[in-house]
């Protein structure tokens, strides 16, 4: 199998040749930093269009279809006009945590982002605490999503805080805790380590009942956290009109827009490296040939493939299905998918223990 | 009438007699209260139908439309008069009829009587600081009076609420504040994703829990009722269908009916049966707007597009005879504009079957949705009585078991030829109120269908004098629009022109309705209740 480790070798390799460890260590951050973030800006201009045209079908229309062959060019287009968009500063606001609050929320997601496991080498981050890393930064979020509705000094917002802090908070205990039972399944934290155990079979299958019931609550939960619908509660356009982001106008928006769609890219990526093997092919034991065949289609697309699959369940739901109630949105959280988790994991254990 | 006759006749304040529209009540202002206590009570008048404001030149009016629930057809017509004064007074009924105390404060606003005991007496679309009443008949229209405002209306005086009541014979002037200092106060509107329109809701909230409403109309207002005074009756019809937009065709239907009726002139078949599929037409359109609406503001957006496409269908067919399509202005008095579009038939023919299909479609994909149906069950329950109280007309009143279609009561048209149900639910649930839409839409496309296929021969309209002057007098029409039950009062002198033109719109009292049945709820559920009564804001605002 292609292993992106032989390029980054290659490149760490090279540089050492010309310098002392301590600035290639430096060049080599700095290199992955601006692949991280042009990733990130890709993704999401790609996320868009792909929200918008999949959007354009469920609904019988068309979408975008006039820059570019099939409208392709349609969310660069977008980008330059919010880039070129007034900034408004709301009067009597506080102006340090207005403008700080996106950055909160932009960082959160890149940090989660750069820990993912692109491919087959193609890892910048590995800690043997990945999830519990990947959990401990991605909460950091609403933090910046709090003050972006109690710095614009507006009752919609601040609705719309007040509404987000309850429901992020609250289904981040269902998130975390369906992770933790392929924790007990895997016995390691460690991404690479979760994603290599999975070469012969994918954890849905290998953890039997306890791990498609948790890879459920994760998709739950995790499309909860991504404050998209039927869980749009905190933005509730016709509610709140935008809920916490109302104030904010041109690319300070769009910070939280690219943050929203990035975390849903990251929230499938979670899933898909979790629970569907990230980027391993798939395999079903005994079937030689047909395991061959399909360890030749490269890592990165078996990533993104399973990764935008799960996109493309999200989206599924967010088309489909009406908003909740705030009342309706905890009940389901803390009177039917926590306990359900927590028996799921104590299932786990017992699997696992029992094996 | 027997009782009323016996109740009133040696009084010498009250005087009734029988008219072609039904008893006709006249009463002296200081009796108006205790004549409207024993209706309501006694003769069991519990709907309030409409208000109307009257200026007679040495006096001023109110006619109040009354009608029973348990005898749904007949109308009772109670008048009324006050001296043209500066400080002209009559005693409210806002305690008998909950729809009462919003015409009141449109009659103050419009004509300047006062209502002694109605707790709210701000003016209902004009501002505070206006000058004058603009449909008394010698008010100055003169913008030197009432300049344009170049700074906000203060929201201050939205709140202050002035009312007058009655001490020993003694007035005393009362304001209270509407809000307390420590209150919580969102508005909703005038521009709100979800307010369909230029509505303002002031909302007082604990927590995301709503505790007081408070309405203020009239940033559309176009004074429609003062320009029809102005206007000949043909030319009634163009403002008449621009009041509730989606609800066009029946509007002008009822206006064109309303001078017909006046003239006692004879529509031909052929321009019945067209109106009547209009209607039903529009009905459906209108209900599929409201159902799309609906779902949006529960956030599926999907489903408010679903809606609109197949609105388009018809649209479409609209467009194709008539030339207008979201306003077809296809009737007009003595029949229609012009004759159908020879392939209007077929065209709504395949219309019929596409509907019904969608129809399963909508159901799948809405009514039995676990989300949905858990956000509208037991949310905001309107009963019987307040919904009649309320005179929340059509399918809001409908969902509450309260049996007020007029073209089951007093059928128009064509609507004595067809079978059709008049679908009514016990519920008075929002879930009831979303549902009798769609078995609506239903009943529509049977009444469609009976009709489609028997549309007379012969001429489509009757040929009308150039110029039409209607006899001297009142005239009352009540049409079935997709709200509710829609009015029309036209009183005239003989003239070319009408003297005073009425509205009666089913919105106005929709908002009222919202404002009873929202109170403890979530403010999400606020605009889906608003959405499931479906009002729309151009025809509160005439």
């Amino acid at each position: 199998m292609i292993s992106f480790s032989d390029i980054t070798k290659w490149l760490d390799d090279t540089l050492r040749l010309f310098l002392n460890d301590g600035w290639t260590l430096l060049v080599e951050f700095v290199l992955i930093g601006i692949a991280i973030l042009a990733a990130y800006a890709v993704l999401a201009l790609i996320l868009i269009y792909v929200e918008r045209k999949v959007c354009a079908f469920f609904q019988c229309r068309i979408g975008p279809n006039r820059v570019g062959k099939w409208g392709i060019l349609q969310s660069v287009a977008d980008m330059i006009k919010i880039l070129l968009k007034e900034l408004i500063a709301i009067r009597k606001s506080d102006r340090f945590l207005f403008f700080s609050a996106m950055f909160l929320v932009i960082i959160a997601s890149v940090c989660t982002f750069g820990a993912l496991p692109f491919a087959n080498g193609l890892h910048a981050l590995d800690f043997n605490i990945g999830i519990f890393y990947l959990l401990a930064v991605s909460s950091l979020g609403i933090v910046g999503i709090l003050l972006a509705g109690w710095a614009s000094r507006s009752k919609y917002t601040m609705l719309g805080a007040m509404r987000s802090g309850a429901q992020l908070i609250s289904y981040e205990i269902s998130a975390g805790l369906s992770l933790m039972t392929i924790v007990v399944l895997a016995g390691t934290m460690q991404l690479s380590e979760i994603v290599n155990q999975q070469a012969e079979l994918w954890f849905i299958f290998k953890g039997h009942i306890p791990a498609m019931i948790a890879f459920l609550i994760y998709i739950i939960a995790g499309h909860a956290e991504t404050n998209r619908g039927p869980f749009d509660l905190p933005e509730a356009e016709s509610e709140l009109t935008a809920g916490y982001h109302t104030e904010f106008s041109g690319i300070q928006f769009g910070f939280f827009y690219l943050a929203e769609y990035l975390n849903l890219f990251i929230i499938a990526a979670i899933a898909a490296t979790v629970f569907l093997g990230g980027w391993m092919p798939f395999q079903v034991p005994g079937w030689e040939s047909f395991n061959i065949i399909m360890a030749y289609i490269p890592s990165w697309l078996w990533f993104f493939g399973k990764t935008f699959a799960c996109v493309f369940l999200s989206l599924w739901v967010r088309w489909s299905f009406p908003r909740l109630r705030i009342d309706q949105l905890l009940n389901l959280e803390w009177k039917i998918l926590m306990p359900i988790a927590i028996i799921n994991i104590v299932l786990m254990a017992v699997w696992v223990v029992m094996w | 009438m027997e009782s009323i006759y016996n109740k009133f006749s040696n009084l010498e304040h009250v005087q009734v007699e029988q008219a072609a529209s039904g008893t006709v009540v006249t009463v002296a202002p200081e009796k108006l209260y205790e004549t409207a206590i024993y209706l309501k009570n006694e003769e069991k008048y519990d709907y309030l139908f409409d208000m109307v404001g009257m200026d007679y030149g040495a006096q001023l009016g109110v006619i109040y439309y009354l009608s029973q629930s348990e005898n749904p057809n007949h109308i009772l017509t109670l008048k009324t008069n006050t001296a043209h004064c500066d400080k002209p007074r009559l005693f409210s009924v806002h305690d008998l009829w909950m729809s009462a105390p919003v015409f009141e404060r449109e009659i103050y606003d419009f004509f300047g009587i006062t209502f002694i005991n109605n707790p709210d007496m701000r003016r209902i679309f004009l501002r505070a600081d206006w000058n004058g009443y603009p449909l008394r008949k010698n008010y100055n229209p003169d913008p030197k009076i009432n300049p344009i405002s170049g700074h906000n209306e203060d929201i201050a005086d939205m709140e202050r609420v002035p009312s007058v009541t009655l001490n020993m014979g003694m007035e005393e002037q009362h304001i209270r504040q509407l809000f307390e200092e420590d209150e919580y106060v969102i508005n909703f509107g005038p521009q709100h994703p979800a307010m369909h329109g230029v509505l303002h809701l002031r909302v007082s909230l604990d927590g995301e829990i709503i505790k007081k409403i408070d309405p203020n109309f009239g940033y559309i207002h176009r004074g429609v009722e003062k320009m029809c005074e102005s206007y000949t009756y043909p030319q009634l019809l163009h403002l008449a269908d621009r009041l509730d937009y989606l609800s066009g065709s029946m509007n002008r239907h009822a206006v064109c009916l309303c001078v017909e009726n006046a003239l006692q002139m004879e529509v031909p078949q052929r321009a019945q049966y067209v109106r009547t599929i209009f209607d039903e037409l529009t009905r459906i359109a209108s209900h599929l707007l409201g159902w799309g609406c609906m779902c949006m503001d529960m956030g599926s957006i999907t489903a408010f597009v679903y809606g609109m496409r197949d609105r388009e269908k018809i649209m479409d067919i609209f467009e194709e005879t008539a030339g207008g399509r979201l306003m077809p202005s296809h009737a007009v008095i003595g029949g229609l504009a012009c004759d159908i579009h020879p392939d209007f038939q077929k065209k709504v023919k395949e219309f019929i079957p596409y509907m019904r299909k969608m129809l399963k479609e909508h159901h799948l994909l809405f009514s039995k949705n676990p989300i949905a149906v858990g956000r509208m069950k037991n949310i905001a329950y309107l009963d019987k009585d307040k919904a009649i109280s309320l005179g929340a007309t059509g399918p809001t009143g409908r969902a509450s078991n309260w049996h007020n279609d007029i073209r089951k009561i007093t059928p128009y048209a064509a609507y004595n030829k067809v079978n059709f149900e008049e679908v009514l639910r016990p519920g008075g649930e929002t879930y009831d109120r979303y549902y009798i839409r769609l078995d609506e839409i239903e009943q529509s496309l049977r009444i469609i269908e009976q009709l489609v296929d028997n549309i007379p021969e012969g001429s489509f309209a009757e040929k009308t004098k150039a110029v039409i002057r209607l006899p001297e007098g009142d005239f009352l029409q009540r049409v079935e629009n997709a709200r509710g039950q829609f009015g029309v009062h036209i009183t005239s002198t003989g003239d070319k022109n009408p003297y005073r033109v009425h509205f009666r719109s089913p919105s106005l009292v929709l908002v009222g309705a919202l404002k009873e049945i929202s109170i403890n709820v979530k403010v999400a559920d606020l605009i889906m209740i608003g959405a499931s009564l479906d009002y729309v804001i151009p025809c509160i605002d005439r």
